[in-house]
């Protein structure tokens, strides 16, 4: 049984190593400065994902500016508030918003948001990310929450501390570690997101001027280069995977130290 | 749980007197106290008078109501859901359960310490200074520091975390913790402080030290205390409530209490005949 299991968890780490360094080593030969700041060129002149890195950072922001107070809140309120049939209702929806296609998110928002305003922007993108951030961290919040044991609550209004500030000011702080466990789940899931943004952020050659017009990623420029005829194309992206891959774990890695237990 | 009495057990006592037997002017009254959860009705008619600078210990076997009858002094019960209160509870005579009482000021006037201690996952420091800063009752950092080492001083632990304030109250040892949790309700200056079993999870020193402490506190505060050992009623406290079935079968001094209890019952249960 031990043997079965030691196996099964190496054959796991070992599919995601091969991965990981399979894309370190086609990636890395395209990487250089160059190609970190500029933006692409046809064909033979090289360019870079400067604009990329840049479009999904502020994609991500958005997503997170959006997605992380809703779902905080949220799950709050099923923890704290909704222990009725209403927060059962909510909960239900949320469990199932989890398993929707991101796909279906984007051809929502691109319904909702892009055919009202007529045209592709940074901010149907980030609208169509925090949509899919927000069951996640919602669901977390409430399970983590609920780990938080009553006696704790009490201390506090026992105190004379009104409701908000206990669950603000003890609650929150005390399953801090696990909601940001969460968060950090929603955005590397989100950062590796195609399908969403496609028909709603849609893409862009250039440095973004705004978040009202069409703007790139990295995820939309890696499926453009993959699916080019061009073996210089498929060559950056991998380099460009190489750093959504390496973007990711520096968030995952910083999320973790910044929110580590402290007390 | 239902209040049906069984058989045999049968609680036909009449209180004679329910006046604290002391000279202490009361600082709580509780006048004709009923409490339900849900349709249970938990405690029934209690009226009983706790003389303000005395330890009042509530006894009584498990599920009497004395926890719950503890937490009616301060509201604490308001937060669990489906429960009911009937009559009056007065303090310094005016009833906590009037219509326009603020139970932000009540819990201030009304500290608690619970049977397990509760720190706050955050610095010894903070934890003490919890409760002042969300009432505003310091205004500046040089004030909040010396609340906080007043009350760590009142709650005799100062001198063991003076070096580590910055450090986390979970860190502590059991004993230091419930300490740590007596100088947090200490630290807004309360009139009354309510103790839920405090020593229960604690070990015979640890629980000495706690004993110690209340001797000393009761000089400035009004101390009730719920607790299942009869030893330590009879050795902190100088009135003693006996619980049973959620009435109040007999208030009296600890000393008569012990000694020649005016009630059958309280005999049979301080004897170890049941409970």
């Amino acid at each position: 049984m031990g043997t079965l299991a030691a196996l099964c968890t190496i054959v796991a780490v070992s599919v995601l190593g091969i991965i990981l360094s399979y894309i370190a080593m086609r990636g890395i030969s395209s990487i250089s400065f160059r190609f970190l700041v500029d933006t692409p060129r046809p064909v033979g002149e090289g360019g870079g994902i400067g604009n990329a890195i840049v479009g999904s950072a502020v994609l991500l922001g958005l997503a997170c500016a959006a997605g992380i107070p809703t779902g905080i809140a949220t799950g709050v309120y099923l923890s704290e508030i909704g222990r009725n049939w209403f927060g059962n209702i909510v909960r239900f929806l949320i469990d199932t918003l989890t398993g929707i296609p991101s796909i279906v998110t984007g051809v929502f928002v691109y319904a909702v948001i892009v055919l009202r305003m007529k045209h592709f922007s940074a901010f149907a993108g980030g609208v169509a990310l925090a949509l899919i951030m927000i069951p996640i961290v919602a669901r977390t919040t409430e399970e983590m929450i609920k780990l938080v044991p009553h006696s704790l609550r009490e201390g506090a209004l026992a105190l004379g501390a009104p409701q908000w500030r206990v669950t603000l000011g003890v609650v929150l702080p005390a399953a801090a570690s696990g909601i940001a466990t969460g968060v950090m789940l929603s955005i590397a899931r989100v950062s590796g997101e195609t399908a969403p943004l496609l028909f709603t952020a849609f893409g862009s050659r250039f440095f973004p001027n705004g978040l009202n017009e069409p703007i790139a990623s990295l995820t939309v420029q890696i499926y453009n280069y993959a699916i080019s005829p061009y073996d210089e194309w498929h060559a950056q992206a991998w380099a460009a995977t190489l750093v959504l891959m390496t973007l990711i774990l520096t968030i995952n890695v910083s999320v973790r130290f910044l929110t580590r237990k402290k007390f | 749980m239902s209040m049906t009495p069984t058989a045999g057990m049968k609680p036909k006592f009449e209180i004679k007197s329910r006046a604290a037997p002391s000279s202490h002017a009361a600082k709580i009254s509780v006048k004709d106290l009923n409490f339900y959860y849900g349709r249970n009705q938990a405690l029934e008619s209690i009226s009983v008078e706790l003389p303000e600078k005395m330890v009042t210990a509530f006894i009584g076997p498990s599920g009497c109501g004395k926890t719950t009858f503890l937490r009616t002094l301060n509201r604490m019960n308001d937060v669990v859901p489906g429960t009911r209160v009937e009559g009056d509870v007065l303090i310094d005579g005016e009833n906590i359960y009037a219509a326009g009482a603020d139970v932000v000021d009540l819990r201030r006037k009304v500290g608690m310490v619970f049977q397990k201690s509760n720190p706050f996952p955050k610095s010894i420091f903070e934890n003490v200074a919890y409760g002042l800063r969300i009432n505003r009752l310091t205004s500046s950092r040089g004030e909040l520091e010396a609340r906080v080492e007043e009350a760590l001083t009142d709650a005799a632990l100062w001198t063991e975390v003076k070096d580590r304030l910055k450090s986390s109250a979970l860190g502590l040892s059991g004993g230091q913790q419930q300490r740590l949790c007596i100088a947090r309700a200490l630290a807004v200056r309360p009139e009354v402080i309510l103790m839920d079993e405090p020593a229960s999870a604690l070990d015979p020193i640890a629980t000495s030290k706690i004993e110690e402490l209340i001797f000393v506190l009761k000089q400035h505060y009004t101390i009730a205390i719920v607790t299942h050992n009869m030893q330590q009623a009879a050795r902190v406290s100088d009135l003693t409530a006996f619980f049973l079935l959620g009435k109040l079968v007999e208030v009296n001094t600890t000393e008569k209490m012990f000694t020649a209890p005016d009630e059958k019952l309280t005999e049979d249960y301080i004897t170890g005949r049941f409970g």
